[in-house]
């Protein structure tokens, strides 16, 4: 029993990773950039509802909602002044730019809200489900989390599948010139993808920080990383494998705390992503997949 | 890549830096004024203190308190006596080794006469042995492991130190017989944290505490889920969990607990001061829970009252806590010393050392961390620890 639920709240972490590394794995299939500057937009999006939720009292969702216009607008603005004039820049260049935009936000967040943590009121109003007799134990946040990524990987899917901005992020994604050729306006494409990477992150800052409720400039740096690790993991610019290595990168490091040893758990996770890189170099579903976004 | 992080790095830096300096810049020239109103030279002179420690990064609300503590103190006594007594100038060292030695370095530069932090373990144990080879006097406020005064016979603690509290703590819970099975989570990645806990686990197979998780640690890039750690915890049946563990880390854990529906004595250092603080925080969650410590913003003795208001009037009506509380009194200690006539502004940085050094263990200080300490000849402070309760929100003494 006890196994099942570190596995669930696995599940849980992992899906929180998963929609992280959605962000990553959009933006570095479409833009073929790693947005280092992404795991720091949670950051803002979790300030943006830790103010508008626990300070001000709005509705929850509102909150989450506002939060992600926030997070969106900021993703479009980073893009079109810290990425765009880098288009055609060598990608180490935007890959520094990354990294200084991620300082950036960390710095400006200090200087809003210093440093001094700030411990967040949990946006789920689910009350715990208890199972077996109280031998199992579930949060609500748990249970939402889960929830929610299931529910936005299928409309993601969806979305890039069967609509025409999706398919034109798919065409950017497998070939920029030629897509542009054919009519279809990248710098708008790299736009949205920018904007539903960062929204994503907002929600996802709603569920880390209810889940694990502490909220400091610095916040998004860790799950930034392992998401990144998430989805080179499965594989990256694919969304399936941005989801499966998220899920699995939060089994694998809960599994490993509770069972093996809670100092180690970082570095289990990390010898896995290097035993399946050597085996598969494009990750779990870098190559079997075709759709690239 | 790594050249162009660093250079990155160094330019936020820089960036902050000045950012920092920019608010104390009117400080210091309304001090150069009173200075110049004032006509007497040699004994007027100005003393230069030091300050290292984290303003920006993860560490930062330490070094934020610290460095608040000691300009307070440094702006009382400058006001009370009518003249520039002393000159800080606070340098960040992101609580990285490295970077406290690039700020030592420059606040040698300055002309710092006495050294007056650093705030972490790390970069003090760094610093440390840098101001041995240059018989600088080190007085740290809050770095608390030992093997920091052990460095050299001129580098002093204002906090008590780890395994210190860690025999305390052990000593206490047994006397009182506060649990049958005990607990711990620990941060392995602080050495903070696991001397207290290497302490506390000799002490306890000592007195024959039953400790039943003792392999719940954490580090500092896992923290953000402590919920593990405090599941292990529950399973084992513990009806005590020792917290040798910071505020934030600790908000964390008596949130993950009460979510699972499990209710033991909580027992922790003083990193646990600062609890009642963390905005957002619902501090009924913190009732019960037991904790060692010199300093309490509660106190209702004189000393403590009035720094308390002075502090919360100076700095947005924050409560200070135990790291500005021992930075207050770091400086005010080289006061006292400079009263006593043991030191004076126009000796060098290095004979203000032997001076300092042979003051501070022959001395006998009162200050808001406790009354009647003094140093031994490795640089410790005899401080007693008292263990509090949370109540309401507030704390109350323990008998």
């Amino acid at each position: 029993m006890q196994f099942l639920s570190y596995l669930i709240s696995g599940i849980s972490l992992g899906s929180v990773y998963a929609l992280i590394a959605l962000g990553y794995t959009m933006v570095y299939g479409i833009a073929k950039m790693l947005n280092f500057a992404h795991g720091d937009i949670i950051m803002i999006g979790s300030y943006v509802i830790f103010f508008a939720f626990g300070s001000f009292g709005w509705n929850p969702i509102v909150a989450v909602l506002f939060s992600m216009v926030v997070c969106l607008i900021l993703g479009i603005v980073i893009e079109r002044v810290a990425y765009r004039p880098l288009r055609d820049a060598p990608s180490l260049a935007v890959l520094i730019t990354a990294i200084g935009v991620s300082y950036l936000l960390q710095q400006v967040a200090q200087l809003l809200w210093t440093s001094n943590t700030k411990s967040f009121t949990s946006v789920v109003g689910l009350q715990k489900v208890t199972l077996f007799d109280g031998q199992l134990t579930i949060s609500g946040e748990t249970i939402v989390t889960i929830l929610v990524c299931i529910v936005i990987m299928v409309f993601l899917t969806l979305f890039v599948n069967h609509t025409v901005p999706g398919h034109a992020m798919l065409a950017v994604s497998e070939d920029r010139g030629a897509a542009q050729l054919m009519g279809v306006n990248v710098n708008a494409t790299i736009s949205l993808t920018f904007a539903i990477g960062s929204a994503l992150a907002a929600v996802a800052g709603a569920l880390l920080c209810s889940t694990y409720p502490s909220l400091s400039p610095t916040t998004g740096a860790m799950p930034g990383i392992k998401a990144f690790v998430a989805a080179v993991f499965g594989g990256i610019g694919s969304i399936p494998g941005a989801f499966i290595g998220g899920i699995l990168l939060g089994v694998i490091e809960n599994l490993s705390k509770a069972y093996i040893s809670t100092q180690l758990s970082d570095a289990i996770v990390f010898a896995v992503l290097i035993v399946v890189l050597l085996v598969k170099p494009t990750g779990l579903l870098g190559k079997k997949v075709n759709v690239k976004v | 890549m790594k050249k162009f992080v660093s250079g990155m790095l160094a330019a936020v830096m820089a960036l902050s830096l000045a950012a920092c300096s920019g608010n104390n810049s009117s400080d210091t020239s309304s001090a150069q004024d009173s200075q110049a109103s004032t006509s007497e030279g040699a004994s007027q002179a100005t003393i230069k203190l030091g300050g290292i420690g984290p303003t920006t990064g993860g560490n930062a609300q330490y070094g934020n308190a610290v460095k608040n503590g000691e300009q307070l103190a440094v702006d009382e006594i400058n006001a009370a006596a009518g003249y520039t007594v002393f000159e800080l100038k606070f340098e960040d060292d992101e609580s990285d080794p490295e970077t406290a030695l690039n700020a030592y370095n420059a606040l040698k530069d300055w002309g710092m006469q006495v050294l007056v932090g650093p705030v972490t373990s790390d970069p003090s144990l760094n610093v440390a042995s840098e101001c041995v080879n240059d018989n600088m006097f080190m007085l740290t406020p809050s770095a608390s492991a030992e093997d920091v005064a052990l460095t050299g016979s001129n580098i002093f603690q204002m906090c008590f130190t780890d395994p210190n509290q860690g025999v305390v703590s052990a000593n206490y819970i047994a006397d009182n017989n506060l649990g049958t099975k005990i607990g711990i989570i620990y941060d392995s990645s602080d050495p903070y944290s696991t001397g207290i806990y290497t302490a506390f686990m000799a002490q306890a197979q000592e007195l024959g505490l039953n400790i039943v998780v003792s392999d719940a640690s954490f580090t500092a890039d896992n923290k953000s889920d402590l919920s593990t750690q405090v599941t292990k915890c529950q399973e084992a049946g513990a009806d005590l969990v020792f917290l040798p563990i910071y505020y934030n880390e600790a908000s964390q854990v008596l949130i993950a607990a009460d979510r699972i529906g499990y209710e033991p004595t909580f027992f922790g250092c003083d990193g646990m001061d600062g609890i009642l603080g963390v905005e957002g925080f619902d501090t009924s969650l913190a009732d019960g829970l037991m904790m060692l410590c010199p300093f309490s913003a509660f106190g209702d003795d004189e000393t403590t009252t009035t720094f308390v208001s002075a502090y919360k009037a100076a700095y947005n009506d924050e409560t200070p806590n135990q790291f500005a509380a021992d930075a207050y009194d770091c400086v005010y200690a080289i006061y006292q010393a400079l009263q006593d006539g043991a030191i004076s502004p126009d000796m060098s940085s290095s004979e203000m050392c032997d001076a300092l050094t042979t003051a501070f263990t022959s001395m006998t200080f009162n200050g808001t961390t406790g009354e009647g300490q003094t140093w031994d000849e490795n640089g410790m402070i005899s401080k007693e620890p008292k263990v509090y309760i949370i109540e309401s929100g507030a704390y109350v003494l323990a008998d």
